[in-house]
């Protein structure tokens, strides 16, 4: 098992109820899939950005031990 | 290069003299300085806004408004740039952000203003969330940056 760091923000953040966890999965892990394993929801929200380790990735990416995935809405800053 | 993420109100035209009185070492250095300042408004999609509270990702706001600057200095040939954001609780007429340039000559610097402040507005982690009369919302989207032409 290895653990990672699962960060939301905005409107996900106020969903769930929490900003931060650790997490265990298993060898292969996906971001999508952790998103599932952190949060119960099967499905993906629509429209979710994910970035690991501060950079943006897609939700197939495959995990790593130590990683920090942030699930977050679409940015409206500026 | 300059970023800065504030908590509090910030002068946008305070924070580019200063900066600029900073990063050069005689006034005649550079030729062209474009900047944007992004300020609160009142009203959005037909309702007034009272306020709102900017939320951003620390760490990854900071360096992906690092690399968007050294993929506009790579792109043009630029002297300087420097963006200021604002984080925490907002009021109608307080500065959002400012994205400023200095080049040689004005072509590079409108052009990257332009570009930095587009890759912000679409990429960088920030998130909205406005006070209304009756309630809070999150801000879904940004708007389009393309101008509408009077007929």
């Amino acid at each position: 098992m290895k653990k990672v760091t699962v960060k939301l923000f905005a409107s996900l953040a106020e969903a769930e109820g929490w900003r931060e966890r650790q997490c265990e999965i298993d060898s292969g892990t996906t971001a999508a899939v952790l998103w599932t394993r952190a949060t119960g929801h099967p499905e993906l929200p629509p429209r979710m950005l994910c970035a690991i380790n501060m950079e943006y990735r897609p939700l197939d990416t495959v995990l790593a031990a130590g990683d920090e995935v942030a699930y977050f809405p679409p940015v409206t800053g500026g | 290069m300059q970023i800065l993420i504030r908590p509090e109100p910030f002068d946008p035209y305070a924070e580019l003299r200063a900066h600029e009185r900073a990063v050069f070492a005689s006034p005649g250095a550079f030729g062209a300085t474009a900047s944007f300042v992004g300020t609160m408004r009142d009203f959005n999609e037909g309702d007034e806004v009272q306020g709102m509270v900017l939320e951003h990702y620390p760490g990854m706001t900071e360096r992906h408004l690092e690399q968007i600057c050294h993929e506009a200095a790579q792109q043009w040939t630029l002297l300087e740039t420097l963006i200021v954001h604002r984080v925490g609780p907002v009021v109608p007429g307080e500065s959002i952000v400012l994205v400023a340039v200095w080049s040689a000559h004005r072509a590079e610097a409108f052009e990257a203003c332009r570009h930095l402040m587009e890759d912000l507005k679409s990429r960088a982690p920030f998130w909205k969330k406005e006070t209304l009369a009756d309630g809070t919302r999150w801000v879904a989207r940004n708007t389009s940056g393309v101008a509408r032409k009077n007929p």
